[in-house]
Order: structure tokens, then C-alpha cells, then sequence
């Protein structure tokens, strides 16, 4: 019955079709994992105590030969950043403690719809605002990997959770890289979608304008699932796309036979020199590439000027509209309150001091400095053209290349602890998967290898043009399947075991 | 940093005014680096994919309950949300 | 707190010149809020409901939540600029206002800052005498409201002194449309009637657009009066107050005249005006200082993420343009020359806020006479005696129907004033009075004829002059016949079967 947490959610779904497995023995077993290994990793803030009714559920409207969808029975991990009727909603922090949603997030609305069974609530840095998870107000996730060292971030409980096998599928949020740069110290995949195809309704704001929610999954096909369960138009967002979107799931399956990488045009931005990443991170993004190129992929050099401003425009432009939406955080309608006497803005002020971490008090400060009279214009304005020249880049990119391939994150999973003291180090994570956030395209992260150096998990990253999440699927799936190919199997195999079988 | 402590409503200890006004200097940094090629005639992007007019029918949709709007409330008396004292007037 | 002096308003416009500038907001009745889908207070039909029942999540700012535009909000704020004679942008956007305060869901206003929908226009007003101001409009934004806080504890059931206050969010998110007008010049003496016309001529256009209910009382239309006054000869602006939230048209104009009468005692005492809002106080006619100006009017305003700018297409705007009701002003002139009414008469109807139930009561069967004479006459008086609006008492149908039963000899002009009477405590329809008051007149010659020939018999004297041909003496026995009859006789026929009889015997 272990072998279960093992499958892939594809695979899963079909012994769930088949009959071969319940939903109930599905998700009893990665509540089991759950028990016997979340002390250590610590990916869920939260477990689910409906996830069995909610199994045995579907397995009643299996059985009555009800028409469901292909993922129904399979069990999903939620990052805390999405609110939900059923289980707390925190989005890591103190001042929501507690807090219960009256409403789903429109994913997990659209999750439950399809049948999928909610397990738990996922880590994730205080407001998502962090790449390593430490800034929880509930404390660090682990890395599978290594548990000395931080699972990634934003969405590290996301990660971590598939990486420990705790879960097939996770949902996560990315505003700067919080599901793709934790996918790549997890040996993960993890999709940003295109701005505006997955609705952002139910997603606890942390910069509306950068802000997107997509899949977390150990296969390029698992996101793509469940990127079709989530994704599409939704009238509560109204930067949500009305585009009709192909299914994404196809697309990964159509990729897997490689043919795609016949004539592909991969994109290598030459501003990114490997000086820039650990070694071993270097070396594994070459090691790719030379595999892509050597099923037909051409390898294209191209400029990208203005990337390097774009973490002084995500640094301007985030903080700015975090102070904004964290404004409403003020003990009033909804959180923590803090009562030290005095007026009603005292205790707004208290409760804010005191249920923020110093990290997220860090930037609404900034923001509201950025924001501050008559700075608009120079600061977040200014920001605002900076994404213009990033779109222009990957215009004229775009018009060379299919896609453009970077390594996820600059380095491999770092200890815990090691860079927390060092806003300006840990922003630099951030540093290759900003520009999609600055300018909506979408991105995805899939395990290359591990570093020669640590045996850490390394990530490459795909970009593709806005609305063009489907060609990530394709390129992605077809890479990967090369790779579990040369491996003999998937990365994840060869993580140290977790729990009763360490 | 007072000041931006009182417009963010955050009661910011000695500690954190300090090592907080140190920090102002990322944004002044951010700053200045933008400002090399963020020029007159570059046009600001507000939203990355640009999209306009989208709005709702003007019908009633879905409506909290009293209770679900109450749910979360720290303080609540007669079917309203409770606060102390306010000093400041209205905007 | 102390008290303010005043200086006499005339001697104050000697020295000073007003200028004056006024933000109205108008909540729109649309059917939902600005940008959520639950049911808007400001509509007739949600009006009163118990607090915090009228709640989509985006109004309390709940985690997760998002606003989406009111597409008829952008319709109604897009004819209301068109109605001001503004331009309406190519392209607008909602920007984020940010303000902590208990009343605002989110701790931001999603308002319009550097690009409102509308701008550039101006407003004809007319004052009670028919003189026509052009008063110039800056700009009309799309916002929305914040909630209603009540301030328990203490002895005023002001903000000072409270122990605790209570918020109901039902009000946060309905769709506001504020006017902003340019300064406004010349208004000299006539400033406070200035105030009071301009709210007027907004109050109707609004209502004549159908988008606002247009209530002052319910705070549908609230307007904040903007005085300075800068000495004669001066170029340079004085420093201005802004007098909050004044919400009737009459306190509008009192709180006009306090302002100016109270900024000049301090100017003419070689004092300088602070710039802040005051509070309008109904009870004492006065208004006492608020927030001053100050940084904490730092709103780090910013475009709202969240949506996405507004493009009024040109045919839309062209289509909502042809289909503008008529300007009230030019309205009013129209019906004047309908109704064949002196400037005199129209200027009772106008200034008494009676043209729509005029004309509603003449579309209803009544002659514009007959119309105007209940509703400037009886109907008024009664109003003023009960403290109430004259159109709140009676309906136009109903007036014209009592109008009807006069016109049919039904009625007499005195049994018609008490069935009114009965109309406005809400005794029924004119005809169900009269039958059940037993108000008819006599119209039966029999019961005339017994009535005049005892009238006759105790006045003997009376019958001899008329048979002298002293025709006039009649009066005495016509007059003894209708107190018998309680009134309820024709007059006209009592005389020609009194001077029958009187012949006849
Ligand atoms: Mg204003
Ligand atoms: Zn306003």
C-alpha cells in the first residue's frame, strides 16, 4: 500500500478509474505518510479531518457510476495562502490565526468540483512574502532532501509536501518565484501560468499585479492536470483571461514523445552568465540544454537587457502593493487583536506590530515609504515602466525563440537559517523568475539533475510567451521524459528515505 | 520612520526604527537603479496583460449572511462589529 | 467651546469677497454595490435593512476577496457627467485611496485619483427668483462608500467622549459618484442661496436621471461646502474651510453664511484661517473645527491593481448623450408656458419643491390651476402646521380626483378641504371620504325647500324685504339654510329656491 504515495497523480487517477484503488485507500495512505513524516518536514500547517468523507464521497459516486473527472479521488495539498470553508486559512501568519474563510478560493472551489480531496493546509513564508519558508510565523518547512536545509519559497510546505510524498498534487501562488524556485530545491515541478489564467479570486493578496496561482506536482503531466482543473475564466477576478485555453494535460502527453524538440528554438539569455549560479547548478542547466539540443533543439542566444532591473522594479512594486493589501489586517473585522487600552488606532497599531513577522513589518514599511508623498510617481511609476522594457525584451526574445530556458533559482537549497539575516541575498533567489511576474508570461521549473558539489536538486526553467502556458507543458514534459530516461527514473527516487523507513 | 510607522498603523518598537531606517536605503537603492532606463517615454505597464472594460451585471449575486460576515469578528454587539474608542474624525 | 464670533453678514461682503467650491456625493441606486454583487442600501428596495446583512466578502475586505465594476454604476456616473456638460474620458482608472479607519473594509477607498470619468462641464442653477447662475463643474468621479459607525457610551453620542463604537458595513461599497465644482466667483451676497441652488439643481438632476434616490436626509446626495474669503481687491486666494457632510439644503445654506460670517470676525481681526474640515451642528446652527490638513492626508494613492481601466466606448457615450432627459432648468421653463402660469405663481411651485407633483396631479386630470392652487395653497399649509413636505401628505392622483369631485358639484370648496383632511390622515380615496363622512353636498330640494321655508318662517322681516325686491336680504336666509345643512349645500341653489319660496308664499 505504500507504493500509492509513490504514484504520480496520472497514475493514480487511472488505478482510481480502474477500481484498483479507492479514494479512501488513497487518501488514508498519504495521511499516513502525513503522520509518519510531517514531524520532520513540517509541510502542513494544517490536515484535513473531512479528507476521508470527502474520499469516500467520490468513491460512492463512483460506484453509482456517476460521470467524474479524471483527477476526482486523487488528494491535493493547499498552500495556506488560499482560503477555504472547511480547514483555517493563515496564509502563515499570526494576525489569522485561526481565521475561517466564508467563501473557497475559486481553485479550490473548482478542486473540490473535479473531485479532488483536500488534505491540508501547506507552509508558506508569513504573506508569502520569503523564499525559504523560515519567515512562517509557525515555523520553517524542511527539505526533504536534507531537513538542515529550506525547502524553497514562498510555497515551501507545497513543495516539500509532493517532494516528501505527502501528496501527488499541491496548489501554490507565485508573485516573484514562490512555486517554481521552491520546485527547484525540491526536485519538483511547479508552474506559474500566464497572468490571468488561473483566477486569483480566494488567493490572500500579497501584489495583486504580480500575484498568480498554479500547480505543484513531481510531473510536468500531474501540473498539467491539474492546471485544467484550475484554470480558466473566473468573473470574480477581473484580471482573470476569458481566453479559451487548451488542455494542458494534453499538451504535457503530446510532449512526452519528444518530437517537439525537433526544431524548437531555445532561447539562453546572455545577460545571465553562468558566473551568476553554483557551479552545479550551471553545469546541470548545460547538461540540459545539450540534451535538448542533441534531440533537435537549436540553442539561441539572445539579449534581455533589462532583466537586471527587474528586481529593483519587483522590490519597488511589491512592497508597495503589499502595504496596501495587508492594510485590512487590523483587528477589526476578521484576526488577531491586540488590546494594550487606548483608542482604536492604538490597537490596530499593537495588533499589527505584534501579529506581523519582521519580514512582512519590513516591507509594508518600505511600501508605504515607496508610496509615500509624492514619491508615486519616481518609485512604483517608475517600476511600472521597467515592466514595459521587460515585456519589450521578451517581445523581441520572443520573436527569435520558441521558449527561453535559465536555471530556476541561482543556487541549490541552502541551510536553514544561513541567509535569513540577509534580505538582499535572499532577494537575489529571485533574481531569474521576477521577469515572468513583471511581465505575465508564464513559467515552469522542472528538476534537471542534482548539483555535483551538494547532490542537491536543481531546476530548469522554461518561459514561453503570455497565453502560451501550453508550449511550457509540451517543451517541459518532452525534456523530462529524456531525463527520467537517462536517470533511470525519477529524481525523487533518489532522496533519502523520510519517516518509519529512515 | 514614525511617520511611516503611523501611516501603516504599526507601533514600531526603538529597535525597529533603527534597524528599519536603515533598510529605507534598499528602496532609495531600488530607486536609483530604475531610474537609469525607467525615461519620459517609456509607458508604465499597470497590469501585464493589458485588458480593459471588464465589468459585472448590476444583479444581486451571492450575499453573506449576517452570521458569516460576524464569524471572524473579534468583538461584535448588536449585529455589528465592535471597536474601542475612535479618536480621529472620518476622512 | 468657546464660541465663534461673527461679523454681520452684510459688513463681512463689504470687505470680503466668497468663493466658494462644493463636493457632492451622490450615492447611486443602482441595484448592487460598485464592486460587489450584494444588494445596495442606496437602492428604495434595501432601504432599512438590519446592519450587516447587505455583505459580499469584498466589502469587509475579507481575505481573498476582489472587487468586480458595476457595469450600471459606470452607466449612471457616465449620464450624470453628461448631464453636467462634462467630457467623458477616452480612458479612466480607479486608483486606491489608502487611509486606516474602522469604517473602510479594506483600509483603502477604491476612488478615482488623476483620471475621473468625467470632467470640464458646468451646472445652470436657478436661484428663487429665476435668476441664472452658471456654476463650473472640475470633475465627477466613480467611488465608493465607506460603513456607518455609531459611537456608544458617553453623554453625545458623538465620536468624543465614546467608549466604543459600533460598524455596519451594509453602506461600504456603495457606488458614489463625487462633483467636484472650480472655485466659484462672484457670488457676493447670494452666496448662501448660491450653496442652497446648487445642491437643488444637483438633487434634480439626479433625480431626473433616476440614478440616485436623491434623499438628503437618508445622506443619499451629501455635499461639503468649501468658503474662503480673501479681502476686496486681493488676487491671491484665501485659505479655505471645508465644512463636512451638510445634509439639508437649508443647513447648506446656513452653514454658507456661518463660514463666511465667521471667517470674516477673525480676517478683520487681523486673524488667519486654518485650513480644516468643520462639522456642520443642526441644532445650534454653528460648525466647529474638525482634522486639520496635515500629513496624515498622506493617501499614497496608487492604481488599483485590482481592475483594470474603464474605456467608455463613443457610441455608448453618444447613445446615453441622445437619451438624456431634459435639463430641469429648461424643463421648468417649458412647463411655465404649458401651465400658462405668472412668474409669480411658477416661483410658489418651484421654490416650494412642488413641480413634480404639479404636474403629475395635471397629468392625473387636474387643470395646472386647480393643481397649483391645492398643492401652493391647502396642501402647503397643512404641511407647515404638521412640519412635514407637502408631497409627502397626499398624492397627485388623489388630489386630482379630489379636484374632480369639486368640478362635478360633488363637492363645495369647504367640503373639499375637509375631505383633504381626511386624505392626509389617511381616511382613503376622496370618494370613500365623501361617502363615508357623509360629506356630500345636498343636492336633494326637498330637504332645501323644508330647511328655507323655516328659515323664512322665523324671519318674517326677512321675507318682507325680498318680496320689496331687496334681493341682497336673501343673504341672511341662505346663510341660516347652510348651517343647517352643516354646509354641505349648493350654495347657488339655496339662493335661486330661496327667492322661489320667498316669491311663491
Ligand atoms: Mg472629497
Ligand atoms: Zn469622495
Amino acid at each position: 500500500m505504500t507504493d500509492i504515495i509513490r504514484l504520480s497523480a496520472a497514475e493514480l487517477a487511472a488505478k482510481l478509474t480502474s477500481g484498483e484503488v479507492s479514494s479512501v485507500e488513497a487518501t488514508r495512505a498519504h495521511l499516513d505518510r502525513i503522520a509518519d513524516v510531517d514531524t520532520d518536514v513540517r509541510a502542513f500547517l494544517h490536515v484535513s479531518d473531512r479528507a476521508i468523507d470527502t474520499a469516500e464521497e467520490i468513491d460512492r459516486r463512483r460506484a453509482a457510476g456517476e460521470p467524474l473527472g479524471e483527477l476526482a479521488g486523487v488528494p491535493l495539498a493547499v498552500k495556506d495562502v488560499l482560503v477555504t470553508t472547511d480547514m483555517p486559512s493563515t496564509s502563515g501568519s499570526k494576525i489569522l490565526e485561526g481565521y475561517m474563510s466564508p467563501f473557497d478560493a475559486t481553485v479550490v472551489a473548482r478542486a473540490r468540483a473535479a473531485g479532488l480531496v483536500p488534505l491540508g493546509k501547506t507552509n508558506m513564508d508569513e504573506f508569502a512574502m520569503g523564499s525559504s519558508t523560515e519567515h512562517s510565523a509557525y515555523g520553517p518547512t524542511h527539505n526533504p532532501w536534507d531537513l538542515e536545509r529550506i525547502p524553497g519559497g514562498s510555497g515551501g510546505g507545497s513543495a516539500a509536501a509532493v517532494a516528501a510524498f505527502e501528496a501527488p498534487l499541491a496548489l501554490g501562488s507565485d508573485t516573484g518565484g514562490s512555486i517554481r524556485q521552491p520546485a527547484h530545491v525540491t526536485g519538483t515541478v511547479g508552474v506559474k501560468p500566464t497572468y490571468g489564467g488561473v483566477s486569483r479570486y480566494g488567493a490572500i493578496a500579497l501584489a495583486s499585479s504580480l500575484d498568480q496561482v498554479g500547480p505543484v506536482t513531481r510531473t510536468v503531466l500531474d501540473s498539467g492536470l491539474l492546471h485544467d482543473v484550475i484554470g480558466g475564466h473566473d468573473h470574480r477576478d477581473s484580471t482573470s483571461l476569458t481566453d479559451v485555453w487548451p488542455s494542458f494535460a494534453a499538451a504535457a502527453r503530446e510532449g512526452a514523445n519528444g518530437e517537439v524538440l525537433k526544431g524548437l528554438k531555445v532561447g539562453v539569455i546572455t545577460e545571465l552568465p553562468d558566473s551568476g549560479f553554483q557551479p552545479g547548478v550551471a553545469a546541470s542547466f548545460h547538461a540540459s540544454l545539450d540534451l535538448m539540443q542533441a534531440h533537435g533543439a537549436e540553442i539561441v542566444e539572445i539579449s534581455a537587457p533589462h532583466f537586471e532591473y527587474g528586481v529593483a522594479a519587483y522590490y519597488l512594486i511589491l512592497p508597495a502593493e503589499a502595504s496596501s493589501n495587508l492594510a485590512k489586517f487590523d483587528s477589526v473585522r476578521f484576526g488577531l487583536r491586540v488590546n494594550r487600552g487606548g483608542t482604536v488606532e492604538d490597537v490596530m497599531a499593537a495588533t499589527r506590530d505584534a501579529g506581523f513577522g519582521e519580514e512582512v513589518k519590513r516591507r509594508i514599511i518600505l511600501g508605504t515609504y515607496a508610496l509615500s508623498a509624492g514619491y508615486y510617481d519616481a518609485y512604483y511609476g517608475s517600476a511600472q515602466k521597467v515592466r514595459t522594457l521587460i515585456q519589450q525584451d521578451f517581445a523581441s526574445a520572443f520573436a527569435q525563440v520558441d521558449v527561453i530556458a535559465t536555471p530556476s533559482a541561482p543556487t541549490t537549497a541552502f541551510k536553514l537559517g544561513e541567509k535569513i539575516d540577509d534580505p538582499l541575498q535572499m532577494y537575489l533567489n529571485d533574481l531569474t523568475t521576477i521577469p515572468a511576474n513583471l511581465a505575465g508570461v508564464p513559467g515552469i521549473s522542472i528538476p534537471s539533475g542534482l548539483a555535483a558539489e551538494d547532490g542537491l536538486p536543481v531546476g530548469i526553467q522554461f518561459l514561453a510567451p503570455a497565453r502560451e502556458d501550453a508550449r511550457l507543458y509540451r517543451v517541459g514534459a518532452a525534456l523530462e521524459a529524456l531525463l527520467v530516461d537517462s536517470w533511470g527514473g525519477p529524481l525523487l527516487d533518489r532522496a533519502p528515505a523520510l519517516g518509519g523507513a529512515r | 520612520m514614525r511617520h511611516l510607522g503611523v501611516l501603516a498603523r504599526i507601533q514600531l518598537s526603538d529597535d525597529e526604527v533603527t534597524r528599519l531606517t536603515g533598510q529605507l536605503d534598499v528602496i532609495v537603492d531600488n530607486i536609483a537603479k530604475v531610474s537609469q532606463v525607467a525615461t519620459p517615454d517609456v509607458v508604465a505597464t499597470s497590469h501585464p496583460i493589458p485588458l480593459s472594460n471588464v465589468f459585472r451585471p448590476d444583479e444581486v449575486g451571492e450575499t453573506l449572511t449576517r452570521e458569516q460576515a460576524l464569524q471572524n469578528a473579534p468583538d461584535a454587539a448588536d449585529g455589528r462589529f465592535r471597536v474601542t474608542a475612535i479618536l480621529g474624525e472620518e476622512q | 467651546m468657546a464660541k465663534d464670533k461673527l461679523m454681520d453678514f452684510d459688513k463681512a461682503l463689504e470687505l470680503f469677497e466668497p468663493v466658494l467650491g462644493f463636493e457632492v456625493h451622490v450615492e447611486l441606486n443602482t441595484a448592487t454595490k460598485m464592486f460587489s454583487a450584494a444588494p445596495n442600501p442606496a437602492n428604495e428596495a434595501n432601504h432599512g435593512a438590519e446592519p450587516n446583512t447587505l455583505i459580499a466578502p469584498v466589502d469587509l475586505g475579507l481575505p481573498g476577496s476582489l472587487p468586480v465594476v458595476n457595469e450600471e454604476a459606470v452607466r449612471s456616473s457616465i449620464r450624470l457627467g453628461l448631464a453636467l456638460g462634462c467630457s467623458i474620458a477616452e480612458s479612466c482608472r480607479f486608483a486606491r485611496k489608502n487611509y486606516f479607519y474602522p469604517d473602510l473594509g479594506k483600509n483603502y477607498q477604491i476612488s478615482q485619483y488623476d483620471e475621473p470619468i468625467a470632467f470640464e462641464g458646468s451646472v445652470e442653477i436657478e436661484l428663487e427668483d429665476g435668476t441664472l447662475v452658471t456654476v463650473p463643474i472640475e470633475r465627477a468621479h466613480m467611488e465608493e462608500d465607506a460603513g456607518k459607525l455609531t459611537h456608544m457610551g458617553g453623554a453625545t453620542g458623538r465620536i468624543q467622549g465614546a467608549e466604543y463604537s459600533l460598524v455596519d458595513y451594509n453602506r461600504a461599497g456603495v457606488p458614489l459618484v463625487e462633483i467636484v465644482t472650480k472655485p466659484i466667483f462672484g457670488a457676493e451676497h447670494r452666496a448662501p442661496e448660491i450653496a442652497k441652488a446648487y445642491v437643488s439643481a444637483i438633487r434634480d438632476i439626479v433625480k431626473a436621471l433616476g440614478i440616485s434616490e436623491a434623499r438628503l436626509e437618508r445622506g443619499n446626495l451629501r455635499c461639503d461646502a468649501n468658503v474662503s474669503l480673501r479681502p476686496r481687491g486681493q488676487v491671491k486666494l484665501g485659505t479655505r474651510t471645508e465644512t463636512k457632510n451638510v445634509n439639508s439644503m437649508r443647513s447648506v445654506e446656513r452653514a454658507v453664511r456661518y463660514e463666511i460670517q465667521r471667517q470674516a470676525a477673525i480676517l478683520a481681526e487681523g486673524g488667519s484661517i486654518t485650513q480644516e474640515t468643520r462639522h456642520w451642528h443642526e441644532d445650534t446652527g454653528t460648525t466647529s473645527p474638525g482634522r486639520p490638513k496635515s500629513d496624515a492626508d498622506d493617501y499614497r494613492y496608487f492604481p488599483e491593481p485590482d481592475l483594470l481601466p474603464v474605456l467608455p466606448p463613443r457610441d455608448l457615450v453618444e447613445e446615453l448623450r441622445a437619451a438624456l432627459p431634459e435639463q430641469p432648468v429648461a424643463r421648468r421653463r417649458r412647463l411655465k408656458t404649458e401651465w400658462g402660469f405668472t412668474d409669480l405663481e411658477f416661483q410658489d411651485v418651484r421654490n416650494g419643491g412642488l413641480v413634480e407633483v404639479v404636474e403629475a396631479t395635471i397629468v392625473a386630470g387636474a387643470t395646472p390651476a386647480a393643481a397649483r392652487k391645492w398643492w401652493t395653497g391647502e396642501i402647503t399649509r397643512i404641511a407647515n402646521l404638521r412640519e412635514q413636505d407637502a408631497v409627502d401628505l397626499v398624492t397627485p392622483q388623489g388630489v386630482a380626483a379630489l379636484q374632480q369631485l369639486v368640478d362635478a358639484g360633488t363637492l363645495t370648496d369647504k367640503l373639499a378641504r375637509q375631505v383633504l383632511e381626511g386624505m392626509v390622515a389617511g381616511e382613503g380615496t376622496p370618494q370613500e371620504i365623501v361617502d363615508a363622512r357623509g360629506l356630500a353636498v345636498v343636492s336633494d330640494d326637498g330637504a332645501l325647500i323644508a330647511a328655507i321655508d323655516e328659515a323664512l318662517a322665523s324671519q318674517p322681516d326677512v321675507l318682507e324685504k325680498i318680496r320689496d325686491g331687496k334681493v341682497q336680504a336673501a343673504g341672511a336666509v341662505i346663510g341660516a339654510v347652510m348651517k343647517a345643512m352643516k354646509g354641505q349645500a349648493d350654495a347657488a341653489r339655496v339662493r335661486e329656491l330661496v327667492l322661489e319660496r320667498a316669491g311663491s308664499s
